[in-house]
C-alpha cells in the first residue's frame, strides 16, 4: 500500500546547500532510507514534515586510514563495510556486525551513519562504536565537531546531534594489538532487531595475559546504547579466567536495565548478556 | 552445490517412493511443469492488487479499538470535508447483517447500538478516490464506545463455542488398572498463517444491480453465499472471480467473505469500483490466526510399555466469533489421541469464546495443536518408561484393522509404520539418539538432539462433510473440440491447475495441454467444495476422474473409436457436451455426527518426522538442522508438487515450534507487522528431506489421499523433542523460545519458584523432575492410583478452571 | 518532479513526488505489476529489484534517489517470451508455488548469480535471507538457484 504521506524531499548536491537547507528547519535527512521508509509508514511515530536526500553528498563517503585513524564516511552502507579491505583489515568486527544487519537488500542500502543517527537502542553498530572510543564528527553550517560515542547517544532515540546538523564520518582510532569481539543475539539469522547486542575490546597485556584498556557495551538493554562501565573497571587488568568471568558478569546483571517487550524479556536479556559475556572471556582466556 | 547438479536431468529427483508406483500412472517419465508457473515467473500472472479498473476508488475499514464494548456512536469530525468521501455503516447493508458461515453471530459491520466483541473488528467503511483523502478521513472518525468487561482467557470464559466429547472403552477404569500414569498439559499459541500476498479484494458493480468481486481467495462458493446473502442478490448476481492467490494456508477460507462484502458495500453504494486492499498491519491485527489450545493428557500404560488409556481433554480459544470453530474443535478432538491404539479413551474438546479475534482455518485445521500434544506426551511416556521413543511408537502404532476412538476400523490405507521407518531410517534416528547420549556428556557450549514424531490426518471433511457439501466438478469438451475442466477449486500454489489437467489427460489418454482449466469464476464453474482440508487432489480429483470416464465412454460409445483419435469429430458433428459429476459418498462409509462414533474420515494420511537441532546452551537459541519428513499421500500425483507441499509444511510447523507467536495486550495483537511477527528465513531454515510414501486409498481411483497439511502436523513435536534430547528439559508451550528454554534449563538446574519465570507459565513448565532415565518408574503398590506423576504438571490455570 | 532513469533497458522519465517508493511507480506509474509488495517496510523482499545490479527492496527507496540509475524488475528477464536461466531453473525444480514471492526471489537469485560466488547452499540461503516464501520452505528455491548458477558456471 503506497505510503499515505509523500513528504516533499530536496536532493542537494553539495554540502553548502544542504547545510543551508537544514538550517532553515523541518528537514530530516534521508540516505539509505531503510528506517526512515519505514518511518513513512506511519506505522511507528509521526512521518517528518520534509525530507533531505543526502545520498548525492559525496563527501559522506568513503573509508580511509588516516594517520592514527579509521575514518569511515557516513553513507558507507553495510554491503561496503563488508567488502572493505580496510575494515577487514583494521576492525573486523564491524564487517561481521554489518553482516548481521537485516539481509542483503537491507546491507546494500543501510548506512552507519544512518545506524549512528536513528539510535536506535537495538543499533548494531553502536556498541562497537562505544567499545573502540569512536568519535563521531557532525557538520552544519555554523561548524563541525567532534563528538566521542559515549556522549554521543543521550536518551532514548536522543543523539547529541542538533537538527541541523549532519552525521559526516566515524572516526576510529587504531590501537595495536586491541581485539574486539562482537556477539549479537537475535530472533532468527537474518532480519531480526537485536535481543542483545554486544561488543568487547581490550588489549592484551603480553607477558602477565591480563587485559588493558577493556571497553565493554551493548546495546537492547537499556534505553540507549551504554557501555558497561563498572564491569570494564573489573576486567580491566584482569586476566580472563573464570573467576573474572563470574565477577563481570555480576557486575553486568547490575548494570544493565533491560526490558520486557515485544521481542523478548528482561530475564532473558540479562541472563543472556551475561551469560555471553562469560563465553567470551573463557574463550579468551583458553585461547 | 552437490545435490542441485545431480537435478539437471531429469529436472527433478523423482521422490524416493516406499510402494510401487500406481499403475494407471505407471508409465509417467517426466511431470508436467506447473501450468501457471511461466506467468508467475514472468510477472505476468495477475495477483489481485495487479488488477487494473478504471475509476476505481479505495476502500478502508474503521475497525474497533476494544475488545469488548457497546458502540455508542461514529462520530466525524464536523470540519472535515466530506463531501469526497464515501461512509457505509450497518445500516446500509440490504440483506442480513452477518458473515454467512457456521453460526450467524458475526456481523458484516458492527451497528450503532451493537456490540464490539473484539480488538480491530469492522465498524465502519470508507472509500476515496485518491489513497491520502481515504487516509485523512480515517484519522477524522471517531468511534464513542463504552467498555465492557472482556475476557482474553479461554479458560476464564463461560462462553462456549462447541464442544465434543469421543469415548471407546472405560478410560477411568483403564486408568484406575495403570501401572503407571503419565500427566501433562501443553499450550500452544496463536500462528498466523502469513501468505505473503496479503488480502486482497475488489468489488465492481453490475447491470444487472448484482456485484461482481475479483480476489485472493480459497473459497469462491463461500463468498458467493455470504454475498446473497448480506446484500440480498441471487445467484447470477453474485460473481467472485479468484485472481492469482499468494498463498492462504486456511487464511483465505473465511475472512474474505468478510473482505468482499465490505468492497461489494462500497460498491454498491458509489456505483464504481472499490479496491479493498489490506497491508501486512491490518491483515495481522484482524484476520484469523490457528487457534491456540490447551490440551491436558493422563495417560495410563502397563509397566512393559502397553497403553491402556488415555484421558484427554481439549480446550481451544475460539475467539470472538465461531467462525469455523467447531470444525476446527471437532478436528483436533478426533486426532488428539495421536495415531496409537488404546481401547480405553476418553477425548472431550471444547473451544470456548474470548474477546480476541476470531481464530480460523490454517492448515492442519486444530490437528497440529492437539497431535503435538499428545506426541509430547508419547515422548514423555518413552522417557520414563525408558524405551526409545521409535520402538514405543512401533509397538503402539495402529495397524489396519485397529480401531480409532471414534470406533472407525481402519480397515485399509494405514501406513503409520511404514512412514515411521522411513523417517527414522532415512535420518539415522536410532543410531544418532545413541551417539549423541555419548556425546552429551562432554562440556561445550553447544548441544545437538535429535527427536521424532508421528501423526495421522483424516483426508478430506470430517465426516458427512462431504455429503452435505455434495461437490459437483465438471469437465466440457466444447464445440471447437476442447477439454475444459471446471471446478471452483482455486491454486494457491498447491498445484491444482497442474494436477487436475494431469489426472483428467490420463484418463482420456490426451496429452496434459489438451486439457484447459476454466477460470475460478463462479459465473462459469460449478460449486467443487472449498479449496481446503487436503481435499482437493483426494475428493475433487476423484470427481474429475468419474467426469472424464463418462465423457470418455460417451465419446467412445458414440464414435467406436478410442477417446483421443475421436473426440474431435465428436464434438464436430454433434457439438459439445458437458458432464457434470456430484460426489458420490464413499461406500461403507458411515459417521454418526450426533454420538460422534462412526468414520470419522474416508481415510487417513500418515506422517513421521525426525528434526536434528543444535541448541546454544547460554543462549537458548535453536537452530534446526535438518528435518527428515515421511508422508504417506496416498498416491503421488506429481512428486514436485507434493514434496513442494510437505517442504512448506514442514517450516511452517519449524515456525510454530521455534519463533511464531503472537502476543497480545488488552485483546490486541502485539506484534502486528512483519518486523515483530517473524517466520523463518532462508537461513532459519532446516535441510528438508521428504520421502513420500504411498498407501493408496482404494476409494480413490488414483488412490490419492492428500498431502497439504499432513507435514504441519508432525514437525512441531519432533523439534520439541529433539530440544529435549540435546539440553534434557521438556518445553510444554509452543514456540519452544530461546526465553522458555533459558527459563527451563535454569528450573531444572535450580528449583524455580512457580510462576515466576517469563515465558512460562505455571502447569504448562517443562520440568526436570521427571525421572531420570534408569530409574525404575515401578510404584509400591498397584492400589495407589496415581503412583507415578511423571514428568508432573502443576496445576495452575487449569485447576482454576475447574 | 521529474526522474529520468531506465527500467529494464528502456529509458523512461516519470513525474511523481520525490519520496514516491520506487515500488509504486513500477507499478502505478509504468504499470510494471510484476514487482510485488507483501509488507511495505524491508521485511519481505517480495518488492525486490535490482538498482544498478543490487538487490534492494523498491518498498524502501523513494524515487528521488533512483534518478539516473538502472533498475531491474522481473519483467525485464524474459527475452522475447523466453525464460531466462535463473526462471527456467525455478520452473524446472518447483521454485515457485504461490508465485508471490518469486519475482523478488529471483531478483535476489540474479543478484547472487551475478556476484559469481560459487553455488554452495549456504551462500544461497544467505543470498535470499531477505526474501521470505511461506510455501516453498525454501529448499526448491534454493536448488533453482544453484541450478541456474551451476549451468552459467558450466555453459551448456
Ligand atoms: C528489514 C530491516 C532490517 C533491519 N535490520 C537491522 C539490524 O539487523 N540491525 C540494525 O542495527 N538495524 C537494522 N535495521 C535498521 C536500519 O537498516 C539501520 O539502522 C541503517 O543503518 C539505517 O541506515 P539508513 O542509511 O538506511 O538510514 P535512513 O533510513 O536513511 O536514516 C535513518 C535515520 O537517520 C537519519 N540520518 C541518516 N543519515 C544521517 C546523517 N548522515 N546525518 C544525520 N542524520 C542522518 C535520518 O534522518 C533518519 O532519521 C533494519 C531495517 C530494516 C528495514
Ligand atoms: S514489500 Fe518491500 S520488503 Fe516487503
Ligand atoms: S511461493 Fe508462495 S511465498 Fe514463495
Amino acid at each position: 500500500m503506497p505510503n499515505a504521506v509523500e513528504p516533499p524531499v530536496a536532493s542537494p548536491s553539495s554540502l553548502q546547500d544542504a547545510y543551508a537547507l537544514l538550517a532553515k528547519g523541518g528537514y530530516r535527512p534521508i540516505a539509505g532510507g531503510t528506517d526512515l521508509m519505514v518511518q513513512l509508514t506511519g506505522e511507528i511515530g509521526e512521518p517528518p514534515e520534509r525530507v533531505l536526500d543526502i545520498s548525492r553528498l559525496d563527501r559522506l563517503r568513503g573509508i580511509e586510514r588516516n594517520a592514527g585513524w579509521l575514518v569511515i564516511g557516513a553513507l558507507t552502507t553495510y554491503t561496503e563495510l563488508r567488502r572493505s579491505p580496510l575494515i577487514a583489515e583494521l576492525l573486523p568486527a564491524l564487517a561481521e556486525a554489518a553482516a548481521t544487519i537485516g539481509a542483503a537488500q537491507i546491507q546494500q542500502r543501510g548506512t552507519l551513519g544512518g545506524n549512528i543517527a536513528n539510535a536506535s537502542p537495538a543499533g548494531d553498530t553502536l556498541p562497537i562504536l562505544l567499545a573502540t572510543d569512536a568519535r563521531i564528527v557532525v557538520g552544519s553550517g555554523r561548524q563541525e565537531r567532534t563528538i566521542p560515542a559515549t556522549e554521543f547517544w543521550i536518551g532514548y532515540r536522543t543523539t547529541a546531534r542538533a537538527d541541523d546538523e549532519l552525521v559526516l564520518r566515524v572516526e576510529v582510532p587504531l590501537v595495536s594489538d586491541r581485539r574486539v569481539r562482537f556477539r549479537k543475539i537475535g530472533t532468527r539469522r537474518a532480519q531480526a532487531i537485536s535481543k542483545v547486542v554486544m561488543a568487547l575490546s581490550w588489549s592484551a597485556d603480553g607477558r602477565a595475559g591480563a587485559w588493558r584498556n577493556v571497553r565493554l557495551a551493548l546495546g537492547s538493554v537499556a534505553e540507549r546504547p551504554i557501555r558497561a562501565w563498572e564491569t570494564e573497571a573489573i576486567l580491566e587488568g584482569a586476566r580472563p579466567d573464570e573467576e573474572t568471568a563470574e565477577r563481570a558478569v555480576a557486575a553486568l546483571a547490575a548494570e544493565i536495565h533491560p526490558i520486557d517487550d515485544v521481542r523478548s524479556t528482561a530475564e532473558y536479556r540479562r541472563a543472556v548478556a551475561t551469560r555471553v559475556l562469560h563465553r567470551l572471556i573463557r574463550e579468551e582466556g583458553s585461547r | 552445490m552437490k545435490r542441485a547438479s545431480t537435478r539437471i536431468a531429469p529436472p527433478s529427483r523423482p521422490a524416493e517412493r516406499v510402494a510401487p508406483a500406481a499403475p494407471a500412472l505407471a508409465a509417467r517419465t517426466a511431470f508436467p511443469l506447473r501450468r501457471e508457473g511461466p506467468a508467475k515467473l514472468t510477472g505476468e500472472a495477475r495477483y489481485a492488487d495487479d488488477l487494473v479498473f478504471a475509476g476505481a476508488w479505495y476502500g478502508a475499514t474503521i475497525r474497533s479499538d476494544d475488545p469488548h464494548a457497546t458502540l455508542i456512536a461514529i462520530d466525524r469530525d464536523p470540519d472535515f470535508d466530506w463531501s469526497r468521501v464515501l461512509i457505509v455503516t450497518a445500516d446500509e447493508i440490504p440483506g442480513e447483517n452477518v458473515v454467512s458461515l457456521i453460526s450467524d453471530d458475526q456481523p458484516v459491520l458492527v451497528p450503532v447500538g451493537g456490540e464490539i466483541r473484539h480488538h480491530a473488528e469492522p465498524v465502519a467503511l470508507l472509500a476515496a478516490a485518491d489513497r491520502s483523502t481515504l487516509h485523512a478521513a480515517k484519522r477524522r472518525i471517531q468511534l464513542r464506545t463504552e467498555r465492557l468487561p472482556a475476557v482474553f482467557d479461554p479458560l476464564a470464559s463461560t462462553q462456549q463455542i462447541a464442544h465434543f466429547a469421543i469415548r471407546r472403552g472405560d478410560a477411568e477404569k483403564g486408568l484406575a488398572d495403570a501401572e503407571l500414569i503419565v500427566e501433562g498439559e501443553y499450550r500452544v499459541g496463536h500462528q498466523e498463517q502469513l501468505y505473503i500476498e496479503n488480502q486482497a479484494m475488489i468489488a465492481l458493480p453490475r447491470d444487472d444491480g448484482g456485484i461482481t468481486v475479483h480476489g485472493s481467495l480459497q473459497c469462491p462458493y463461500y463468498i458467493h453465499k455470504a454475498m446473497k446473502r448480506a446484500l440480498n442478490l441471487t445467484d447470477a448476481q453474485a460473481v467472485v472471480i479468484q485472481s492469482e492467490t499468494g498463498g492462504g494456508f486456511g487464511g483465505k477460507e473465511e475472512y474474505p467473505s468478510m473482505i468482499a462484502l465490505h468492497a461489494a458495500l462500497l460498491a454498491r453504494k458509489l456505483g464504481k469500483p472499490v479496491r479493498m486492499i489490506y497491508d501486512r498491519h491490518e491483515d495481522i491485527s484482524a484476520t484469523t490466526k490457528r487457534h491456540p489450545a490447551i490440551v491436558r493428557h493422563r495417560t495410563g500404560v502397563t509397566r512393559d510399555g502397553e497403553l491402556v488409556a488415555q484421558e484427554i481433554e481439549v480446550v481451544m480459544d475460539g475467539g470472538a466469533y465461531a467462525t469455523l470453530t467447531p470444525v476446527v474443535l471437532s478436528r483436533g478432538t478426533i486426532h488428539a489421541g495421536g495415531p496409537y491404539r488404546c481401547e480405553n479413551v476418553t477425548i472431550t474438546g471444547r473451544a470456548m469464546a474470548t474477546n480476541t479475534p476470531p481464530n480460523g482455518a490454517f492448515r492442519g485445521f486444530g490437528a497440529p495443536q492437539t497431535e503435538f500434544a499428545a506426541e509430547m506426551q508419547v515422548n514423555r511416556i518413552a522417557e520414563a518408561l525408558d524405551v526409545s521413543p521409535l520402538e514405543l511408537r512401533r509397538r503402539w502404532a495402529y495397524r489396519e484393522g485397529d480401531v480409532t476412538p471414534t470406533g472407525q476400523v481402519l480397515r485399509e490405507s494405514v501406513a503409520a509404520l511404514e512412514v515411521l521407518e522411513a523417517a527414522a531410517e532415512t535420518a539415522g534416528f536410532s543410531r544418532k539418539r545413541t551417539d549423541r547420549r555419548r556425546a552429551s556428556t562432554s562440556g561445550g557450549t553447544r548441544a545437538s538432539g535429535i527427536g521424532l514424531a508421528l501423526a495421522w490426518h483424516g483426508a478430506g471433511f470430517t465426516g458427512a462433510g462431504e455429503t452435505h457439501l455434495a461437490s459437483v466438478a465438471s469437465i466440457e469438451l466444447t464445440d471447437v473440440g476442447a477439454i475444459r475442466v471446471l471446478t471452483a477449486s482455486t491454486e494457491m500454489g498447491q498445484g491444482t491447475k497442474t494436477i487436475f489437467p494431469q489426472l483428467v489427460a490420463a484418463e482420456l489418454g490426451i496429452g496434459i495441454d489438451e486439457v484447459e482449466m476454466a477460470p475460478q469464476d463462479t459465473s462459469l464453474v460449478p460449486d467443487s467444495g472449498p479449496t481446503v482440508a487436503s481435499r482437493t487432489a483426494m475428493v475433487v480429483g476423484r470427481i474429475l476422474i468419474g467426469a472424464a470416464r463418462k465423457l470418455r465412454a460417451r465419446v467412445e460409445e458414440s464414435s467406436g473409436q478410442p477417446f483421443p483419435r475421436s473426440y474431435r469429430d465428436f464434438a464436430k458433428r454433434n457439438g459439445g457436451i458437458r458432464i457434470d459429476e456430484r460426489f458420490e459418498p464413499y461406500p461403507g462409509i458411515t459417521f454418526d455426527e450426533e454420538r460422534y462414533v462412526g468414520d470419522a474420515y474416508p481415510c487417513y494420511g500418515w506422517a513421521a518426522a525426525v528434526a536434528e537441532v543444535e541448541v546454544d546452551l547460554d543462549t537458548g537459541e535453536v537452530a534446526v538442522e535438518s528435518v527428515v519428513s515421511a508422508d504417506d499421500v496416498g498416491r503421488v500425483i506429481h512428486p514436485v508438487l507434493a514434496e513442494g507441499q510437505v517442504e512448506g509444511g514442514t517450516l511452517q510447523a519449524v515456525g510454530y515450534a521455534t519463533m511464531e507467536e503472537i502476543k497480545l495486550a488488552d485483546g490486541r495483537y502485539l506484534n502486528d507487522r512483519l518486523a515483530t511477527y517473524l517466520i523463518p528465513t532462508a537461513l532459519d531454515a532446516p535441510r528438508i528431506t521428504s520421502i513420500l510414501v504411498e498407501k493408496p486409498f482404494s476409494g480413490s481411483p488414483h488412490g490419492a489421499k492428500g498431502v497439504g497439511e499432513l507435514p504441519m502436523d508432525v514437525a512441531a513435536p519432533a523439534v520439541v523433542a529433539a530440544i529435549h534430547d540435546a539440553v534434557g528439559v521438556w518445553i510444554h508451550e509452543l514456540p519452544a523460545t530461546p526465553e522458555r528454554i533459558l527459563a527451563a534449563l535454569s528450573g531444572a538446574s535450580a528449583p524455580d519458584t512457580p510462576g515466576s519465570e517469563p515465558g512460562t507459565r505455571s502447569g504448562a513448565r517443562a520440568n526436570r523432575a521427571a525421572p531420570a532415565r534408569g530409574v525404575d518408574p515401578r510404584p509400591e503398590a498397584p492400589s495407589d492410583p496415581l503412583p507415578l506423576r511423571a514428568p508432573q504438571d502443576k496445576g495452575g490455570d487449569w485447576e482454576r478452571d475447574r | 518532479m521529474s526522474y529520468r532513469l531506465q527500467v529494464n533497458g528502456e529509458p523512461v522519465e516519470v513525474d511523481a513526488p520525490g519520496m514516491r517508493r520506487l515500488l509504486d511507480v513500477l507499478r502505478e506509474e509504468l504499470g510494471l505489476t510484476g514487482t510485488k509488495e507483501g509488507c511495505g517496510e524491508g521485511e519481505c523482499g517480495a518488492c525486490s529489484v535490482l538498482l544498478d545490479g543490487a538487490v534492494v527492496d523498491a518498498c524502501l527507496v523513494p524515487i528521488c534517489q533512483v534518478d539516473g540509475r538502472a533498475v531491474t524488475t522481473v519483467e525485464g528477464l524474459a527475452r522475447e517470451g523466453v525464460l531466462n536461466a535463473l526462471q527456467a531453473a525455478f520452473l524446472e525444480t518447483g521454485g515457485a508455488q504461490c508465485g508471490i514471492c518469486t519475482p523478488g526471489m529471483l531478483m535476489a537469485g540474479e543478484a547472487f548469480i551475478a556476484s559469481g560466488a560459487a553455488p554452495e547452499e549456504d551462500a544461497i540461503r544467505e543470498a535470499i535471507a531477505g526474501n521470505l516464501c511461506r510455501c516453498t520452505g525454501y529448499t526448491k528455491i534454493i536448488d533453482a538457484i544453484a541450478l541456474a548458477a551451476e549451468r552459467r558456471r558450466v555453459p551448456g
